[in-house]
């Protein structure tokens, strides 16, 4: 394919513009020249012959006149099995192989196979003469715990292409041709176990879009029980810093109870990823018996790491969680944070001098973002089989304000709303997750009226509280005193969990009914208590027995003897 | 091949334009003799931003292209002297042109970096005892403007348990420079210590390129295996020149007038702080001074999502509501086995306390356990709060056993009977 060349005319910030011989494509990648290095840059809008191009690097040193090689191939991320476990930076160059060449610094220029030159077990599902499509497998090796499938690349156009080679089942090197298929007009092409897929396109080889229906486990009983997130949904978790956005998504991504988990660490501290590197291959996957980090993939373009390249990196990231989800499995990614990626747009955005919108984000922000979270979904693929793909992200709102538009763009977008408060945060009340703002459209694992009811609760108990600042314990009933207490029970032993705490930290979903249940009975009875003191006494015990039966491991006996304790003791006060 | 061009063709702001061709963006050049930058290059139009401002300068003064980018000379030499933003001397020492090292450089490797575990200790139990600073922990000083936060950051930097000190300047009031300068001198920290210094009267230029001077050196200082302490006053006065700029070059602003791009550089200068393995390390103090003691002002609120906590200066103290330290926790479990509870319970037992002055000031009756909470207060207040309390922490946790003693019976602090029968201080009656 011929690709076109041109050269350096301007430059601005981390934008170049090129002039250009030959056809140049929008979107299309090409690389700069600077003394021996090459920098990677995107072409993002072609005007009168030049091309302006975002470079992923720093772009110091740069001259006019500098060459410009164009590729010809949009913006593309390598797939292939090995993607398991590794930590990638925007442009999925490998972190730690970076390092061992290249020391402490990540230095601009240097781009490394993404994909580790190993050899798989490879066993082929298909045979010479055989049709296939594009997104169809040719074969298997297994990746750790999963039967990774080979598949036909998914920018394969054309329904006329028949195997004409295929190895048969051993031992080959990730790179090496394993197949050659051919169309009708004769053209042939070779297959290796890597396929390139361009981050900005949305994978759509599968029959049907599902509605998502099925819970996603988080183990967190706040968002489990009362706003849940669906397999193949998207959530949003906006909240001011120091409210706890970074853990929580941590606590996901260590419970949640997908097949597979990517991290997109977009503009945030460093810090926090050398937490998850440091942790998670430590930690073992409850489900599995293997390290967590069998199942994850991060990919870390940190807050000093150049701009440009924290946009790409929330395709990268949800790029490979579609690639798996083709295979059969339920993905989750998990972005931190989306604003940061909304303000490496604004600054792309006001280099090119475009008509800013609210806050001088561009005015195809929410387009952006919708088209984003809407990579998110459950899909019936050719085989029968069922992925899905969850996409949760975190917005760090200016000033702790959601009205500001990346909030707003996502809320439109989203199905679940987990907002954080400062209020809760700071009376240590984790997660931090208001319970009366935030909302869900998906089903969870309990039956929703008895969810509302118990909601409903929560919000009068709120109203009560409000209510007793002006007029004071003393002017309060004691019927809607008890109400208030209820609430604050609800509050401190159901929403709030310690993630500290080895068994509180995990909640599963059959132990969340069974909790749930014997809250709901405590919430919904009438008790004969009359004096203020003797409400408080009564609720502090109860609280405090709530408490130490979530330290108690799930069906043992004390588990068991600590539920009937708390059932006794509550209907000692139930009114006949 | 220094060519000299002698045709500016526009002066905007602090910005010349000048025809010229082979020119590298971010290179550095003289016009007439002040240092300029080149930001943009358009064609053979080069866009530089001079850092002395660009008032007087002649549409006929030389333009000399130095073809490197800004660069500053790092050795021992740098220990004891005081430069300005430009990176020339401020004393009356010789200009250092040896070994240059270019400034703004590459970010550190994520996957290189280690959980930072050693303990930074300051003498100030509010922040060694509540909110321990950690090694390459970044933490800013959130401030009113009148606050003590100069004479706060002078004494860490006395205090502090590290070999390098490195002082970033940036619209510090000359008296201020004098202030540190005079400390430093007279507390012996002098002999390590690097200050890059901008005074609110010098072109703001300089002001920008303060943090990066300051940095590129702890750097290099850090590879050397030194522990290095980046003190930065005020990064409002930072963001403040960067937004100044940014409106001259016509960018379009995004909040209250600051640049869109605020955050990221903030994050470049922060991001900076890290544990080298095998090597030394850099830690970094900042003052961001709240406009109209707005928390949500746009740098602030920035600068919080980036730092890894912020102790809160009020009222000539360091707050303990607020004040947070997020590697404390790293930190304080290896220090003495009654840190941690006993910085809970204290914490818990002030809130109380500051819950019955409330209620004091509305005229309500005081109860017994009022009375005590406000005694514990008083003392609280006076004997670990006032900044000019020097200790160290193994002192610190003693005296707050002390002060808990004064005030409370052992089981009204809360804190584990186990712990109170090996710390409670013996009754001398």
């Amino acid at each position: 394919m011929d690709t076109a060349t041109g050269h350096v005319t301007g430059i601005n910030g981390n934008m170049a513009n090129v002039k250009f011989d030959g056809a140049v494509r929008k979107n299309e990648v090409g690389y700069i020249h600077v003394d021996d290095k090459r920098l990677k840059s995107e072409v993002i809008r072609i005007t009168d012959g030049i091309a302006s191009m975002q470079i992923y690097e720093m772009s110091n040193g740069i001259k006019v006149g500098d060459p410009v090689e164009f590729t010809g191939a949009l913006m593309s991320v390598d797939l292939g099995p090995g993607l398991l476990t590794q930590i990638y930076d925007g442009l999925q160059n490998p972190l730690p192989e970076l390092a061992e060449k290249c020391g402490f610094f990540l230095q601009r220029g240097v781009y490394l196979d993404p994909i580790p030159n190993k050899d798989w077990e490879f066993t082929p599902t298909v045979k010479v003469g055989d049709s296939v499509v594009a997104g169809d497998t040719i074969g298997t090796v297994p990746e750790g715990i999963f039967t990774h499938h080979i598949m036909v690349p998914f920018t394969l156009k054309g329904n006329d292409w028949t195997v004409k080679s295929i190895v048969g089942k051993g031992t080959y090197n990730v790179r090496a041709t394993i197949c050659v298929i051919e169309n009708t007009s004769g053209e042939e092409r070779e297959l290796s176990m890597v396929i390139t897929q361009p981050i900005k396109r949305p994978i759509k080889c599968y029959e049907e879009r599902l509605r998502p229906d099925e819970p996603l486990i988080m183990q967190l009983r706040s968002i489990d029980t009362f706003l849940p997130v669906a397999k193949g949904g998207t959530f949003c978790v906006p909240g001011p810093f120091g409210a706890g956005k970074t853990v929580l998504q941590h606590m996901e991504a260590k419970n949640g109870e997908a097949d597979i988990v990517i991290i997109a660490a977009c503009g945030e501290r460093a810090g926090e990823v050398v937490e998850i590197l440091k942790e998670f291959p430590e930690l073992e996957d409850p489900r599995t018996g293997r390290s967590l980090m069998e199942r994850t993939i991060i990919i870390c373009n940190t807050s000093s790491m150049p701009v440009a390249a924290r946009e790409a990196s929330c395709y990268t990231a949800v790029t490979m969680a579609e690639y798996y989800r083709q295979m059969g499995l339920n993905v989750l990614m998990l972005a931190d944070s989306t604003s940061r990626w909304a303000q490496a747009m604004r600054e792309m955005s006001g280099r090119l001098e475009e008509i800013p919108g609210e806050e001088a984000f561009p005015a195809y922000l929410e387009s952006t973002i919708a088209a984003f979270y809407e990579r998110a979904g459950k899909v019936r693929l050719k085989d029968g089989s069922i992925g899905s793909v969850t996409i949760g992200g975190t917005v760090s709102p200016a000033g702790g304000n959601f009205e500001e538009p990346v909030t707003q763009a996502t809320l439109k977008v989203v199905g679940a709303f987990h907002g954080l408060s400062r209020e809760r945060s700071d009376a240590r009340k984790y997660p931090a997750i208001d319970p009366t703002e935030s909302w869900s459209k998906y089903t969870g694992i309990i039956d929703m009226g008895r969810v509302e009811r118990a909601r409903g609760i929560l919000k009068r108990s709120i109203e009560v509280n409000q209510m007793m600042k002006v007029v004071g314990e003393e002017g309060t009933t004691s019927e809607d005193y008890i109400t208030y207490q209820k609430g604050e029970l609800l509050d401190a032993v159901y929403l709030q969990q310690n993630s500290f705490d080895p068994i509180d930290a995990a909640d599963p979903p059959e132990r969340q009914r069974v909790e749930f249940d014997l809250l709901y009975e405590a919430l919904t009875s009438t008790y004969s208590l009359e004096d203020k003191n003797e409400i408080r006494t009564f609720f502090n015990e109860l609280r405090q027995k709530f408490l130490d039966w979530h330290g108690t491991v799930f069906q043992s006996p004390e588990f068991e003897a600590k539920k009937n304790e708390i059932a006794e003791f509550f209907k000692t006060k139930v009114a006949a | 091949m220094q060519k000299v061009y002698t045709k500016i063709e526009s002066i905007v702001g602090n910005v010349v334009t000048v025809r010229a061709t082979g020119i590298r963006n971010g290179d550095l050049a003289l016009v007439g003799d002040s240092y300029a930058n080149v930001i943009k290059l358009d064609g053979d139009k080069v866009s530089l931003q001079v850092f002395a401002g660009a008032q007087g300068v002649s549409t006929d003064d030389p333009v000399k292209f130095l073809g490197r980018p800004m660069q500053v000379s790092f050795s021992e030499h740098l220990l004891g002297r005081i430069f300005n933003g430009a990176g020339v001397p401020r004393d009356n020492g010789p200009a250092l042109t040896e070994n240059m090292i270019d400034i703004g450089g590459p970010s550190f490797n994520p996957a290189k970096r280690i959980i930072p575990k050693h303990m930074i200790r300051t003498g100030i139990p509010m922040i060694d005892m509540f909110n321990t600073l950690v090694e390459s922990q970044k933490l800013p000083i959130f401030s009113v403007s009148g606050e003590p936060y100069n004479q706060l950051l002078a004494r860490i930097a006395l205090q502090a348990e590290v070999d390098v000190i490195v002082l970033g300047g940036m619209g510090l009031k000359y008296d201020d420079y004098l202030a540190f300068r005079d400390t430093l001198e007279k507390g012996g920290a002098m002999s390590h210590t690097v200050m890059f210094i901008h005074t609110a009267a010098d072109p703001t230029v300089e002001s920008t390129l303060v943090p990066d001077l300051s940095l590129a050196v702890a750097e290099q200082f850090a590879l050397e295996g030194r522990k290095v302490l980046v003190l930065l006053t005020d990064m409002t006065s930072f963001c403040d020149a960067e937004k100044e700029l940014a409106i001259t070059m016509e960018q379009v602003p995004s909040n209250r007038g600051y640049p869109g791009d605020l955050y990221s550089m903030l994050a470049s200068r922060y991001e900076k702080a890290v544990d080298i393995e095998g090597a030394g390390s850099i830690t970094i103090l900042g003052v961001t001074t709240m406009p109209g003691d707005d928390v949500t002002h746009p740098v602030p609120d920035n600068t919080g999502y980036i730092t890894e906590g912020q102790f809160y200066l009020r009222n000539g103290r360091i707050e303990p509501f607020g004040s947070l330290s997020r590697l404390k926790q790293n930190v304080n479990g290896d220090t003495r086995d009654d840190h941690r509870a006993l910085m809970d319970g204290m914490i818990k037992l002030y809130a109380q306390y500051k819950e019955s002055l409330e209620k004091k000031s509305m005229g309500f009756a005081m109860s017994d356990w009022d009375e005590k909470l406000l005694k514990y207060g008083k003392l609280f207040e006076e004997k670990m709060m006032d900044l000019s309390v020097n200790i160290p922490l193994e002192d610190a946790l003693d005296l707050g056993w002390e002060i808990l003693a004064e005030c409370f019976e052992p089981n009204e602090t809360g804190l584990k009977t186990s712990l109170i029968k090996e710390r409670w201080p013996k009754k001398l009656d």
